[in-house]
């Protein structure tokens, strides 16, 4: 995304260049600058009622090294990691099953239908799902399966179901793009070769469907590192994340420099994900160059796992930047 | 490798309430380059999805060497299929395309390895073993697709069009390639395909499929010369078709109420009584064409008079269509030989065609279906 006006080769301007201007400057004014003051701002020393003092210190980040924020920062990894691992085994086969149905737009869009509402809305219907008197436990107690209700929030596994839920879709949408575009008689091929229908899925389908899935990852992962409403909402402090410590830190505290020192460390976080794959990308397109010189013709890899690495540059910059919610 | 014989008898099946298949039944011998030939649509690709296992028949039996293979999965039968699309996998290397199924049955390295390199030699494409799918042209993408088929050994080979996505050149070499491959690996190979050329030049023995079914089953010469059906008889070559009526005078037979165009002598009645509606096919390269008024070559048995409506010249051979007095039309191919050197045919000339009777053959009129 470089800003630069290349000329064409009459010496005309490169209109494709113009095209992307107004997206450099959206992007340096409204994400590369807030990016680069929270930077700043974790820091500085904190004011007493909020805000900073022009005085640089690493206080904030020395401040993180004490065993309750450890503790949120491996509840906010094994929460993420473990719901996304979810999200992903739950997304595979729905996209697989509406990438292969005759109807696809009406299931894509009751895939889409819970967008409609608003997020804090749908963490409170599932609230009235799960509470002493919600939906189930009444259902429960109405049928004389138990006789008191069953304590369903304020459980890891509350909050896990509730972040699956949540980021199902935007695993569902990546994954769907995908295989829809995958060669279903590469399966055939595959059983017919001898591969029973696991092995043609671990073997065929997964490998050609790598970039949906890289993305997938990225679009669920990095957005859960920084989530804090459903902890707040249906779990106990006990499940709070790091996400919660920002709010806790603007809003209760008004510890600024805290709470952006904590953003910069979930960035960092985020990005070292994203570089892993990264690498394995570049790895492969190395390998794929080296085969490519015996044969100067040939067309170039497939890239498409390189532009997933690229999106997911983004969901983790905006995830360390503010937190997804 | 050995081939196997395939026992098809009585296969159904229907995709709602079309019927694609109405009671097929085939015997395919042992070692046999077997195609099944027709239109799209009448199913033969069908019929090789069931035998490679990747369609269920309504109804019917398959068997690869006299065992019923309906109940097991396409990894289990003795079958491989080349796919019309090559259907490679894009995400490993030729070399790996075609170690896939090796892989699966975890052979040990130094096997895989003689294996795999013994089947790119066959397909000559060693040199390409670390290529990428992307990378290769129409016709190696095909010969890995073979490689990759061949490799599990199985005693028969089905062929789903193979060579529809090349180009007219590449086709015909690669249909040598597949003549060559199969006489090497002497498996029973069953070959699908819309193109009576290739089907005629490569292939043991054919079945035309159309609506469903086989309408005739017989060696390429007898699909060719003696069709049993109208529809065979157009769908293979060009053929010329003349209803009328059986009749016999003398011991001798003739086709009579002929289209206007009186009696017309026949060799063979094949069976057919006196009074039977029938039809006369005759090839147009059967049919001597010759200016009005000069000697026809050969035997006049049947000669009739008629003008050039139009004439075709295409390379070898050029193609007229003579109308006939009765207004019948016939197609003659008349080959570029010493032999009509001297006489330019053109447009509008008035001309005679003839043939010998034993050139041409009768087949029941309703005999289509």
């Amino acid at each position: 995304m470089s800003g630069e006006l290349r000329k064409g080769r009459k010496g005309r301007l490169n209109y494709g260049t113009i095209y992307t201007l107004p997206i450099v400057v959206w992007f340096t004014v409204f994400f590369l600058v807030p990016l680069l003051v929270i930077v700043l701002f974790s820091f500085l020393e904190a004011d007493i009622d909020g805000g900073v003092l022009p005085r640089f210190t690493a206080a904030a980040f020395a401040g993180l090294w004490k065993p309750r924020i450890l503790k949120l920062f491996v509840n906010t990894v094994w929460v993420s990691l473990a719901s996304t691992a979810l999200t992903i085994a739950m997304a595979l086969p729905c996209a697989y099953y509406m990438a292969r149905s005759r109807n696809k737009t009406l299931l894509l869009i009751l895939v889409i239908v819970p967008f409609w509402t608003n997020f804090i809305i749908r963490i409170f219907a599932w609230k009235s799902i799960l509470e002493a008197n919600g939906v189930v436990n009444s259902a429960l107690v109405g049928l004389g399966l138990v006789a008191n209700p069953l304590q369903l929030e304020h459980n890891w596994i509350a909050v896990i179901v509730i972040n699956v839920y949540t980021y199902l879709t935007y695993a569902i949408l990546p994954l769907f793009s995908t295989i829809e575009k995958f060669d279903f008689t590469l399966l055939e091929a595959a059983r017919d070769l001898g591969a029973t229908k696991m092995q043609a899925i671990f073997r065929v389908l997964l490998p050609n469907v790598r970039a949906g899935i890289v993305t997938a990852v990225f679009f669920t992962f990095i957005p859960l590192l920084g989530s804090f409403v459903v902890q707040q909402l249906i779990g106990t402090k006990d499940m709070y994340m790091l996400g919660n410590e920002i709010n806790d830190n603007i809003y209760k505290y008004f510890d600024w420099p805290t709470a952006y020192a904590l953003a910069v460390v979930l960035m960092l976080l985020a990005n070292a994900g994203l570089l892993f794959v990264m690498r394995s990308d570049r790895r492969q397109a190395k390998v794929q160059a080296a085969r490519r010189v015996d044969d100067p013709d040939g067309l170039s890899p497939d890239q498409s796992g390189r532009k997933a690495g690229a999106s997911g540059t983004m969901v983790a910059l905006g995830a360390g930047a503010g937190g997804a919610e | 490798m050995k081939g196997a014989t395939i026992g098809i008898n009585g296969i159904t099946k229907s995709f709602g309430s079309f019927e694609a298949l109405k009671g097929v039944s085939l015997d395919i011998r042992e070692g046999e380059f077997f195609s099944l030939l027709g239109p799209s649509g009448c199913g033969k690709t069908t019929l090789l999805r069931i035998i490679g296992g990747f369609e269920e028949p309504g109804g019917g039996s398959v068997e690869i060497d006299g065992r019923d293979v309906l109940p097991l999965p396409p990894n289990m039968r003795f079958a491989n299929t080349v796919f019309q699309n090559y259907a490679l996998f894009p995400h490993l290397t030729v070399y790996e395309n075609v170690a896939f199924p090796l892989r699966l049955k975890k052979t040990k390295r130094k096997s895989l390895d003689e294996l795999v390199m013994h089947y790119l030699r066959l397909v000559e494409l060693e040199a390409h073993a670390e290529k990428m799918p992307s990378m290769l042209s129409g016709g190696q993408k095909q010969r890995v697709a073979i490689a990759r088929a061949l490799i599990n050994q199985p005693s028969v080979l089905l062929l789903d069009e193979p060579l529809s996505a090349l180009d007219a050149k590449l086709r015909h070499h690669m249909l040598m390639e597949l003549d060559s491959i199969h006489d090497r690996v002497g498996i029973t190979f069953i070959y699908v395909t819309h193109d009576q050329a290739e089907a005629l030049s490569v292939s043991d023995r054919i079945a035309v499929m159309n609506h469903g079914k086989v309408l005739q089953v017989g060696t390429p010469r007898d699909i060719y010369e003696s069709p049993s059906t109208s529809f065979v008889a157009q769908f293979i070559g060009e053929m010329n078709m003349i209803a009328g009526v059986m009749e016999s005078e003398n011991g001798r037979w003739y086709v009579a109420d002929s289209e206007g165009m009186g009696r017309v002598a026949v060799a063979d009645p094949k069976g057919f009584r006196v009074g039977d509606r029938v039809t006369l096919t005759i090839r147009p390269e059967r049919l001597r064409i010759s200016p009005r008024g000069r000697p026809t070559p050969g035997a006049d048995a049947n000669a009739f008079e008629g003008e050039v409506d139009e004439s075709i010249y295409s390379g070898f051979l050029s193609k007229y269509y003579v109308r006939l007095a009765s207004g019948k039309v016939l197609r003659v191919f008349r080959q570029h030989d010493e032999q009509g050197a001297g006489e330019e045919i053109a447009w509008n000339d008035k001309v005679r065609v003839s043939w010998n009777p034993r050139d041409a053959f009768i087949i029941g009129e309703e005999a289509e279906g």
